[in-house]
């Protein structure tokens, strides 16, 4: 431990081993149906995309594989660019302490909007209900979308119904689709991270997965875990106001959490990332809840935080913007981008020592004992 | 957060470490039992943090990896079945068997279900009375008071559509069939805490002297561990071999005596097969003839399976001590977590995937020197504050 290691022994012990086991000849091979840990936020869903979708619909705009497309429709927009994304919203229960899939459907796909650097505008809605899905819960999720929209200063500009026969839907399942106008000069992207970036956290993690996951397991903690879920554009309007074209990358860490963000924009980039355990601001109950189900709250979804890449003379700065907006006040400053050990996430542990954290598989499970 | 934050404190993790660097004057090999040990050292750095000589040697305490191919080959066969739904802690459903595992079973559509507690299973017998629930009990004494109580409760309700496919191993067996194998290099033993909570840890003296190894008792958190490892450690430069306990918290000499009396209502000891060790006498739980009715082995008569294990996977010698994951020639290059060769590599608490996932692909002096960068931020957790 006292031995300073050889500069670059990290580097050059990899590609002996080839741990990532990337070049498989036979892509999707493993599961001749989709798992659900197709669905998790892991290295399956990316294949899923890298190997599937990408290859037949491949076009500049998809290929970035950003949050959100970014459009030039030429002289005919009047903001010259905009940015077009969508998501689907199955989760389970439709009601949850902090939300509804309702506002989640509205704040996903404006999080994906603004963290591409535009100005969340109009979004359409999309409905599959089930046969015999209670009108009244129906007419709470919309309301609970309506205030969503209200307060991100978007507005549901179409929609489509569809209804499918009991037994084939889960209630309700909901599809958003959202487009915005890209702030001028801003060029961010998860590709865009360099060297020596700070990396900051708008808030806690673990919040939205571990308010989900105890509800659906009737799990009780002595003070309730609410969602984080809220919109993010008017803290990303307050970062870009500050420090402006410094922010090089920005995501929200939803389904797979920080650790597969991190990891997905240390790859996309190209550098490497140290992150600082100890700064990791986890609620108390949150914490207590991954310990007891044996999960860990880097892969734990959020739904109302982001991750900031931003040039390090501008990061105290930035920082400052984010605690003085009220989705951003236990912000904090978690590592830096190095041009070391590239496309790894390293975390320092509260011991001192070091890990590596790898994207996931799948969902994480919980463990047997 | 009671009993995590303090357990945790780096300060006097150090302090600990600094101990052990006082104390230990020779190199010592140390046996932890338990999978969940063997994760918490690799996710908090403690193997970094001791001295050269120290080495911890990762043993069998993952019933996930442990659990025999064949019976993994017949939960496949029985939770494909129309009429079962098939009930599994989440870390199973991704252990391959011979072909295919859990998950796929489910996209194929099986009714396979994450549940947190066998009882939550009985639940879905009583709610479900036109199916067959199956409970996979697989775990060592730590679970088992739980598959217990859910056949107990079970035949209390009259049910005829609740069964346990039991796969309940023994610790301490384990433990002696490692330290009487002749290529045994392990010189003092971290007991599995959890286990003992229910089992208590009179077994240990007499192992302790007959083997000559101080066995302590451990807990699962950095402290516990580092404080475990000291006393391992101070045992053996004082040439001791004591039975000890450093998990007191929890733990007591005579451990859960109503668990006990359960256990021994529904269970039987056997023989038993550990995946990639072989057959340790009397190491294992079956259920009393009172209770073979709720077998699901039994009821459901799985016949013709064929297991065929990897050829190069070398999860056994993992298992018992005898190498390291990364020794394994096939380590992060045939077998990684997306396409595990043997259960080491499946469940989060086998070594093989503990080292992968936490980047012990690296060497521990790359790994210690990686996150140099943050030196540039100030302390840990404070600065910001």
């Amino acid at each position: 431990m006292t031995e300073k290691p050889q500069e670059g022994a990290l580097a050059a012990s990899l590609p002996a081993l080839d741990f990532s086991n990337w070049s498989c000849p036979l892509p999707l091979a493993d599961y001749p149906s989709i798992v659900m840990a197709y669905g998790g936020g892991g290295k399956l869903g990316n294949e899923l995309i890298e190997h599937l979708f990408l290859p037949a619909f491949r076009n500049p705009s998809l290929e970035d594989l950003g949050d959100a497309a970014l459009l030039d429709l030429g002289g005919e927009a009047p903001a010259g660019r905009l940015a077009m994304s969508t998501d689907s919203f199955v989760v389970r229960p439709l009601f949850f302490p902090g939300g509804t899939i309702g506002d989640l459907a509205v704040n996903g796909t404006v999080n994906d909007l603004a963290v591409s650097g535009a100005v969340p505008r109009y979004l359409s809605a999309s409905f599959i209900l089930e046969e015999g899905f209670p009108l009244a819960q129906l007419a709470a999720i919309v309301e609970a979308m309506a205030k969503a929209a209200a307060a991100a200063r978007v507005q549901i500009v179409t929609g489509d119904t569809k209804v499918v026969e009991r037994g084939h839907g889960d209630g309700c399942y909901i599809n958003t689709a959202g487009v915005g106008a890209l702030r001028p000069g801003i060029a961010v992207g998860p590709h865009q991270a360099r060297p020596g970036d700070a990396i900051l956290l708008s808030g806690t993690i673990g919040d939205h997965g571990m308010a989900v996951m105890s509800m659906r397991e009737g799990l009780e903690f002595e003070s309730q875990i609410r969602s984080d879920c809220a919109a993010l554009n008017g803290l990303i309007g307050a970062v870009l106001e500050a420090v402006g074209t410094a922010v090089h990358a920005m995501r929200d860490p939803t389904r797979g959490g920080l650790a597969s963000t991190l990891n997905e924009i240390a790859s996309a980039s190209g550098v490497g990332i140290d992150m600082d355990e100890a700064r990791l601001p986890v609620r108390p109950e949150v914490g207590s809840a991954c310990e007891l189900l044996g999960l860990d709250p880097v892969y734990v979804a959020n739904e109302g935080k982001a991750v900031f890449f931003v040039a390090p003379e501008a990061a105290e700065r930035a920082l400052a913007a984010l605690r003085a907006h009220h989705l951003g006040r236990e912000a904090a400053h978690i590592g830096k981008a190095t041009a070391e050990h590239p496309s790894l996430l390293v975390a320092r542990t509260a011991m001192g020592a070091n890990r590596v954290i790898p994207i996931q598989i799948g969902e994480q499970l919980p463990r047997i004992c | 957060m009671k009993y995590l934050t303090e357990f945790r404190n780096r300060e006097i993790a150090q302090r600990l470490a600094q101990e052990i660097h006082a104390l230990a004057t020779r190199p010592w090999k140390i046996l932890e039992v338990c999978g969940g040990q063997t994760h918490s050292i690799i996710k908090n750095g403690i193997d970094q943090m001791l001295p050269e000589g120290i080495e911890m040697v990762h043993g069998p305490g993952c019933p996930v990896c442990v659990t025999p191919l064949e019976l993994i080959d017949k939960a496949l066969a029985i939770a494909a079945r129309l009429e079962v739904i098939f009930c599994s802690f989440g870390d199973m459903l991704r252990v391959p068997g011979t072909a295919g595992d859990l998950f796929q079973v489910k996209g194929g559509g099986g009714d396979v279900r994450v549940v947190y507690s066998p009882l939550d299973a009985v639940e879905l017998a009583v709610k479900n009375p036109e199916r067959q629930v199956v409970f996979f009990g697989v775990g060592f004494e730590t679970t088992a008071p739980a598959n217990a109580m859910s056949v107990r409760i079970a035949r209390q309700r009259g049910l005829k559509n609740f069964s346990l496919l039991v796969s309940q191993a023994l610790v301490p067996p384990a433990i002696e069939a490692i330290l009487k194998s002749s290529a045994n290099r392990v010189q003092g033993v971290l007991a599995a805490g959890h286990v003992c909570s229910v089992m208590g840890y009179w077994q240990y003296p007499p192992l302790a002297e007959k083997y000559k190894v101080p066995i302590v008792v451990t807990g699962f958190e950095p402290l516990d561990l580092l404080e475990g490892i000291r006393r391992v450690v101070a045992q053996l430069e004082a040439g001791r071999h004591e039975a000890e306990n450093a998990y007191s918290r929890v733990v007591s000499f005579e451990g859960n005596r109503e668990a006990q009396k359960l256990l021994a209502e529904v269970f039987e000891v056997t023989d038993r097969a550990w995946r990639g060790i072989g057959v340790i006498p009397r190491s294992g739980w079956r259920l009393r003839a009172a209770y073979r009715e709720f077998d699901a082995e039994d009821r459901f008569q799985i016949a013709g399976v064929r297991t065929v294990e990897s050829p190069l996977c070398r999860s056994g010698d993992v298992l018992r001590g005898a190498i390291k994951p990364a020794h394994c020639a096939a380590f992060g290059k045939e077998c990684t977590p997306r396409h595990p060769l043997g259960a080491t590599m499946v469940s989060s608490e086998g070594a093989c995937a503990a080292y992968f996932n936490y980047g012990r692909f690296l060497s521990a002096k790359a790994l210690a020197g990686a996150a140099s960068t943050l030196s540039g931020l100030g302390p840990s957790g404070a600065a910001d504050d």
